[in-house]
């Protein structure tokens, strides 16, 4: 049975890159510091300490020996504990990734719903100024930083225009003030029947989700029209038009399906690069999400935070991208 | 009469220069069997699809007649060009590997057509498509019409191709190199099978090809171009008696099997034949 | 006898092999020239290479030195961008942080541009166990969203330029390793490669010598177009104070330490927001001509 075969193999393959992932963060976390001790209690722990840390930490012991306990430690969920925080760093992700689910989630969801029609739209209409001012709008997404459109963003809504609100994810009289169900502020609102906490974050939420959609559009944007200009030159083009089909249907029955499947592809690329954006977008906007969790984390040289969010990111963003890849292979009947 | 062109001239124009791929075609086209022979870069494909407004955008097309059934096709919109595409005159690709679309089955694709100009349900149109199959001459046509174009072979793809241009009914039929991409065993069938439906159904047919006796066992008259231009025009018994020296050197380097030769004449190109006026 | 003249580079049968090279060169600077945008990023990086190179002539002000009493002025004729927190002359230091900015550029794509190119040119050419592995390492790598594994790293070894060049570039190096693979398995199988085997070139020599100046046009539109991504990836991690630290005049350090003036002397933060994204624009539009001219099937 070939699909059971790929799919095989597609598993090992999963695993051997997530293995090679443990490598690289056991490398960064303690291979690469100095002192990996010092980086994970700070410069100023007392010797006592260092010297229980140094014992505990294993760090007297061989390499693959640590890289072992590493892994053991990894495949039982233990990623360490953070020092600012003193909880494992598992439960701190547990708790502050949602947040930022929930900001990539709304963003793509924007993106892609406004990226896609545009992108198809620049193919159709190549060289004319609608496509070139398409690719000014993108190329301008490709070349700022996210923290300076958070910057220029709050300046103009939150202080001269005096109507997007105040920083976090909530109005402090909302805090805690809403059952956790899903993580999801929004969805959690719904759910319990407050619809002014629910008013309440998405005002929060929509300079960042806003922002984090710009510049994921950018490159959705550019790889629909990409993938749109190959697909519009093809010969059944010429034949769905011959038909006397109307430019609509030719353009979105019989282009845009070829192109679908390959979308999904970049969807998933781009859902991992939202994740990136938000460390930048949450600490302009002091989103308690990931992001804020790792940046702090640096800033105060706590490396196990940033060792296990950096390890969990490249993990999500790997598995995307298989689960990418078996749409691809499920939906596409050429490649069946 | 179906067609009537007058002048025809397809531009393309570049940043540095301005090449007409063809240059002053004329030809009328009735309830008939119309080829149009040439070779590569005579201008033959463009001609065609000039008339059915199916060219790149680049090219620019003028002509002093450009008529389908009296109507004037010199820059008619969109909309009058979907009255005819389709329902009045239908268009074969050369190859069904690139012209048939990749992700929709067979049976979607011919219902489709059939859909769009005689209406009626989803289920009617198979129904319909898996006839319009049986009608090319395909075994097993419920099949068929379930599986994708990458699964059938080039022959069957082409019948495909032939059953969802016939479907909406069309009066003319235009056929751009439908055997080029077959093997030569499969060729003279398909050119069978489009003989027989044309005349069956009282279609006009305008058959481009590069294959000059091939179209002439098929067609009635016969258009041969170089560089754009028609050099000789005269019905398909008629050939033996080519004048222009151009048709004659086709004719002259086919080998036969009733008169073989030791050696095959070889074609000698006259830069005079570019500037020669049509028939 | 060169005559570098615009005749003899155009010549429609050029004489000799010197003549061919050079008159494919110019008509290749041709058609960037034809593109305005792509002319119009030149412009800028030349100028902001300018800038960098002669910022003390251009400058009466020490980047670091501080005037109190003046901190926070508005642009006039004598500080032409205003002055910072601490009094500097915000002019002064964009051009001195151009320097650090487009160094630390130029020191990571002279680290990861022949790197990778020769990993994935060998990765290319000799195929089986050695391209897998090479290749999966590429993957391990390119798993981490660029800023996010940079961060890592950074945090790893010690806050500053160093650390932050050696963070890009150990971010930077995969797409470049792809690129020159996928490039490679093009030739790889092709006649000419063939004929360098059966003369007796060795595997290296026939990478070194044959492939690698193959992908080098591919290369070249790839760099610059990453150089807005590294330029931004650099100002992020001074944002972040991770990458060049205080005082030195790094635009994403200025806009950091400048945060907290955004709704008052918001132009402060707001000149250094507005460097990066010239700079960061002038090379996507100089990578999109080049792409016209040197690889037009990838638009």
């Amino acid at each position: 049975m070939p699909v059971l075969k790929q799919s095989v193999s597609a598993l090992g393959s999963l695993i051997l890159t997530l293995f090679g992932l443990s490598v690289l963060t056991f490398f960064i976390g303690r291979v690469m510091p100095t002192d990996p001790v010092l980086a994970a209690v700070g410069d100023n722990a007392p010797q006592a300490v260092v010297e229980r840390v140094r014992t505990e930490m294993g760090l007297d012991q061989p390499l693959y020996v640590q890289f072992g306990h590493y892994l053991n430690q990894l495949l039982h969920g233990d990623l360490g504990r953070s020092i600012l925080t003193s909880n494992p760093v598992l439960s701190d992700i547990a708790r502050f990734f949602p947040a930022t689910m929930e900001l990539a989630t709304a963003a793509i969801i924007i993106a892609a719903l406004i990226g896609i029609p545009l992108g198809v739209w620049a193919a159709v209409r190549q060289h004319s100024w609608i496509d070139q001012t398409i690719r000014v709008i993108c190329l301008a997404g490709h070349s700022l930083p996210v923290f300076v459109l958070a910057l220029l963003s709050l300046l103009l809504f939150y202080a001269v225009l005096g109507i997007a609100p105040g920083p976090g994810r909530q109005d402090i009289i909302w805090q805690d003030m809403v059952p956790q169900v899903t993580g999801f502020l929004t969805v959690d609102s719904l759910l319990a029947g407050e619809y002014d906490a629910f008013w309440d974050a998405l005002a929060h939420m929509a300079q960042p989700v806003l922002i984090l959609a710009y510049f994921s559009m950018a490159y959705i944007t550019r790889m629909t029209r990409t993938f749109m200009l190959n697909a519009l030159s093809g010969e059944f083009v010429i034949t769905a038009r011959a038909k006397g089909l109307s430019s609509r249907r030719v353009i979105w029955r019989h282009a845009f399906p070829t192109v679908a499947v390959q979308l999904v592809t970049v969807l998933a690329l781009t859902y991992a690069g939202l994740l990136e954006g938000a460390v930048v977008t949450e600490n302009v906007f002091s989103w308690p999400g990931l992001g804020q969790y790792l940046t702090t984390s640096l800033m105060n040289a706590d490396m196990n935070p940033v060792v296990g969010a950096t390890l969990l990111v490249g993990a999500v963003y790997v598995l995307l991208n298989q689960l990418a890849d078996l749409l691809y292979r499920l939906w596409d009947p050429r490649v069946k | 009469m179906l067609v009537e062109i007058e002048n025809l001239r397809v531009a393309f124009r570049s940043r540095s220069e301005t090449v007409e791929a063809v240059r002053g075609v004329s030809f009328c086209v009735g309830k008939e069997k119309f080829a149009i022979v040439g070779e590569s870069g005579s201008g033959k494909s463009l001609t065609a699809r000039s008339l059915m407004q199916l060219l790149p955008g680049q090219a620019e097309v003028s002509a002093d007649v450009l008529r389908f059934d009296g109507i004037d096709l010199r820059g008619a919109s969109e909309s009058v060009m979907r009255t005819l595409r389709g329902k009045r005159v239908g268009f074969i690709l050369q190859d069904p590997k690139y012209s048939l679309n990749p992700v929709m089955t067979i049976g979607q694709q011919i219902a489709e057509a059939w859909r769009e100009h005689k209406g009626g349900s989803r289920k009617a149109a198979m129904l319909a498509a898996i006839g319009l199959l049986e009608q090319v001459k395909i075994h097993d046509a419920a099949a068929v019409a379930k599986r994708y174009p990458h699964e059938v072979s080039g022959g069957m793809g082409q019948r495909v191709m032939i059953a969802m241009m016939l479907a909406p009914d069309p009066e003319l039929l235009i056929a751009d190199e439908p055997t080029s991409a077959l093997d030569a065993t499969v060729q003279a069938e398909i050119l069978k099978l489009i003989d027989e439906l044309v005349s069956a159904r009282g279609m006009g047919l305008i058959l481009i090809s590069h294959d000059l006796p091939l179209v002439s066992h098929f067609c009635d008259r016969v258009a041969v171009m170089y560089a754009g231009r028609i050099v000789e025009l005269l019905n398909a018994g008629e050939l033996h008696q080519a004048r222009h020296p151009y048709t004659q050197g086709l004719l002259a380097c086919l080998p036969s099997l009733r008169h073989p030769r030791a050696r095959l004449p070889v074609l000698q190109r006259d830069a005079a034949w570019r500037g020669e006026e049509t028939q | 006898m060169t005559f570098f003249s615009r005749s003899w580079l155009l010549a429609d049968s050029p004489g000799n092999r010197r003549q061919a090279v050079w008159g494919r060169r110019y008509r290749l600077w041709l058609t960037l020239r034809s593109n305005p945008l792509a002319v119009a990023g030149l412009v800028v990086i030349l100028l902001m290479l300018m800038l960098a190179l002669f910022a003390p002539l251009l400058s009466g002000f020490e980047p670091g030195a501080q005037h109190l009493e003046n901190r926070l002025a508005a642009p006039s004729a004598l500080h032409w961008l205003g002055t910072d927190e601490l009094g500097r002359d915000v002019w002064t230091r964009i051009i001195y942080g151009g320097r650090t900015t487009l160094g630390m550029v130029i020191a990571v794509v002279l680290l990861t541009a022949p790197l990778g190119l020769l990993i994935g040119c060998i990765a290319g050419y000799c195929g089986g166990v050695i391209d897998k592995a090479l290749m999966r390492i590429t993957d391990i790598f390119l798993a981490f969203p660029r800023l996010i594994l940079a961060l890592a790293f950074v945090a790893a070894l010690k806050p500053g330029v160093e650390s932050a060049i050696l963070a890009i570039a150990l971010t930077a190096w995969p797409p470049y390793a792809r690129l020159a693979r996928a490039e490679t398995l093009q030739f790889r199988h092709s006649d000419f490669i063939a004929a360098s085997r059966i003369t007796g070139a060795s595997p290296l020599r026939i990478i070194l010598r044959h492939i690698m100046p193959l992908c080098v046009p591919s290369l070249i539109v790839r760099v610059t177009l990453d150089m807005s991504s590294i330029i931004i990836t650099a100002a992020s991690l001074g944002f972040l104070g991770m990458g060049a630290q205080p005082p030195s005049p790094e635009w994403g350090t200025m806009i950091a330490t400048a945060r907290r003036f955004l709704f008052s002397e918001w132009w402060v933060p707001l000149m250094p927001c507005l460097a990066i994204f010239l700079t960061s624009l002038a090379f996507n539009f100089l990578g999109d001509g080049l792409r016209d001219v040197l690889d037009p099937k990838e638009r």
